[in-house]
């Protein structure tokens, strides 16, 4: 019975760390519908930021939690700065946007190749997040991991924060106003360009966050972006575009089933048949689990 | 004047590129140049594909990897099974030693017949499979081109997770027969390159001619504006389709050619960046022509091979700059240049909005 109920926990660890890749995209892709493929760079920036962090400050506690805005702040300004010298320019074609912001990825990887060499860095974690929380004890003892309790903790902060912003902010109000109708916002007096590089500088500063969170449960690489990218994309396509919700029920969904997938049959099979399922899925519900109801064709 | 013109030009284009493929390259090129160029023209293949698919079709096929991939595994599987003869097992297998008899989905690979059939069945009945799955339920745009782009990324995942039956990722290699050829000997090796010219200028003409044709009219129809086309009483589904499949063709054909080619396949070549370098290649020579994307794909191909030798780093800081100044200000890639200095409007819309 326990072997369920830790497989399902690994499977909300792994939803809970696609969530906060996802969370970025949500925005960029979900809410302005730009497919930015360089998120995964601006992930991987953020995990850089705590290794750089670690120089100077040896108490991996202090440096860690010292690289969350540090990395919300560094990878926001690298989408905005994005944003304002390519992707405004090409709104109107989202699929040039993705191969122009892979060449914008392919870049950056080869920039931290340079700066930080080709092998992976490590980070040491906090002596505070190196345990397990034990819920059952006993011969088949339950146990959960502090690092990905503070995952999940942190996936929950965020996706909480987002949703103030979204809902209660006068910039959240703005963003919902030039995502549902684009024209009518400007004719209001809202500057949509201005939102737009907003938006854009909330969605890359949290991939900085997922950054952080991904160097407490493994390597960081010029390519740790690659690698983890198609997932958050995925998230969002099952999710469908524009609300928070389904991007959180996607990434759990998706979590799980990976987790439970891997414990029957192999890492490889267990992606293999996510995909198949996504595919499936998309059958039912093409659009995703969420959308917004718009009266465009599509 | 101008019309006599336009008509010769594109046979007369063909002229020139069979005869630099045919008589320039062999006559001037070593052995070992040769047999790069070989491998140049199989990604030049997946190109036409990818002309067809996304320059046209406006599909932006990120995975087409995963087709090139079954078409080389298919030829590589029957490589190794006749250079392992009669009734015996491929030399990885006993080297990774945990296979004591050949997997039931290897034996049919025996028969050239069915390898060869294979090479363009399975990818084409996939991506009609697929195809069909996708398009009837109208997903298109970046999320057909992300699901696309993560099929690559699982096909990739699952020959490297099953190393006993798939070679892992050190994939198929050290071939020695061809149908009979031996491929030490520099003569066939040869003759491989001319086989691969041959098929990459049909393939070229085949989907030109596509393109001339009512379907290619249709098929930008769908690209540019596909409500207006089912409001016609087509079905936009159908007509994408083909080009998909037909694509996922081209690229399996490709990928069996870069087997003898190249000696190697291995899930190295198929993954997501390699599918991604197949598209770079068609951007910057011209996603909706034939000769731009195929020019394309040579061309970085060949840079890629000579400045990433001397130039690492320098090379890939190129490569997608260029990448993102072609893509961002010049969609219609290198070849529409020609047309932009003579100042006059391209006959085909060349991308969609």
């Amino acid at each position: 019975m326990t072997v369920y109920l830790s497989q399902s926990f690994t499977g909300i660890s792994i939803g809970a760390v696609l969530l906060l890749i996802a969370l970025g995209l949500s925005l960029t892709f979900g809410q302005m519908g730009v497919i930015n493929m360089a998120h995964g760079e601006f992930i991987m920036a953020g995990a850089y930021t705590v290794y750089m962090l670690q120089g100077p400050i040896s108490d991996a506690g202090v440096s860690l939690l010292l690289a969350l805005p540090v990395a919300f702040l560094v990878a926001g300004a690298m989408g905005a700065l994005l944003e304002w010298l390519l992707i405004r320019r090409l709104y109107a074609r989202p699929l040039d946007t993705l191969l122009v912001t892979w060449g914008v990825s392919l870049m950056l990887q080869q920039l931290a190749r340079d700066v930080f060499g080709a092998p992976n860095v490590h980070t040491s974690s906090p002596d505070w997040l190196s345990g397990r929380l034990t819920l059952i004890g006993g011969e088949d003892p339950l146990t959960l991991a502090y690092s990905r309790l503070f995952i999940l903790g942190l996936a929950v902060a965020a996706v909480a924060a987002l949703t103030l912003t979204l809902r209660r902010t006068p910039l959240g109000r703005r963003m919902r106003a030039v995502v549902q109708h684009r024209d009518l916002a400007e004719a209001s007096g809202i500057a949509t360009g201005r939102v737009d590089r907003l938006t854009f500088f909330l969605g890359s500063g949290l991939a900085g966050l997922a950054g952080v969170a991904l160097t407490l449960v493994g390597p960081i690489g010029p390519t740790m972006g690659t690698n983890i990218i198609i997932d958050a994309f995925l998230v969002i396509v099952v999710g469908g575009i524009g609300r928070l919700r389904g991007a959180v029920v996607a990434a759990f969904a998706l979590g799980v089933l990976q987790a439970v997938m891997e414990y029957s049959t192999t890492v490889s099979v267990a992606r293999v048949t996510v995909l198949i399922a996504i595919v499936a899925f998309l059958q039912w519900r093409p659009q995703g689990i969420h959308t917004l109801r718009t009266r465009s064709l599509a | 004047m101008t019309s006599t013109l336009t008509r010769w030009r594109a046979p007369a284009g063909y002229a020139l590129g069979a005869l630099l493929l045919f008589a320039v390259a062999p006559a001037l090129l070593s052995d070992f140049r040769l047999g790069q160029l070989a491998r140049y023209l199989c990604f030049a293949i997946v190109a036409v594909g990818i002309a067809l698919a996304w320059g046209r079709g406006g599909m932006l096929t990120l995975g087409q990897g995963l087709f090139f991939g079954l078409g080389g595994y298919a030829m590589a599987m029957h490589l190794k099974l006749t250079d392992a003869g009669a009734g015996q097992l491929p030399d990885f297998m006993l080297l990774y030693g945990d296979t004591s008899e050949l997997p039931w989905w290897w034996e049919p690979f025996r028969s050239p017949a069915v390898a060869l059939a294979a090479v363009l069945v399975l990818p084409m009945g996939l991506a009609a499979l697929i195809g069909y799955a996708v398009f009837r339920r109208r997903v298109r745009g970046a999320y057909f081109a992300i699901l696309s782009q993560a099929l690559a990324a699982a096909f990739a995942i699952l020959l490297v997770g099953q190393q006993a039956t798939t070679g892992g990722t050190n994939g198929l290699t050290n071939f020695q027969g061809f149908f009979g050829f031996s491929l030490l000997d520099p003569v066939n090796r040869r003759t491989v390159y001319f086989l691969i010219a041959a098929v990459l200028l049909l393939l070229m003409i085949g989907v030109r001619q596509l393109f001339l044709s009512r379907y290619g009219e249709l098929l930008v129809a769908v690209r540019d504006s596909e409500e207006r086309v089912r409001f016609l009483g087509y079905d936009p589904a159908l007509v994408k389709l083909v080009a998909y499949v037909l694509s996922a063709g081209t690229a399996g054909i490709a990928g069996a050619l870069f087997v003898p080619a190249v000696g190697i396949i291995s899930p190295a070549l198929i993954g997501i960046v390699p599918s991604i370098q197949f598209v770079i290649g068609a951007a910057i020579g011209g996603r909706a022509s034939v000769a731009g994307a195929v020019i394309g794909a040579v061309a970085v191909a060949w840079a890629q091979t000579t400045l990433s030798e001397e130039f690492p780093a320098a090379w890939t800081y190129f490569q997608a700059g260029l990448f993102i100044a072609v893509v961002a200000f010049l969609p219609g890639g290198l070849v529409s240049l020609r047309r932009l200095l003579a100042r006059r409007g391209p006959r085909v819309a060349e991308v969609p909005a």
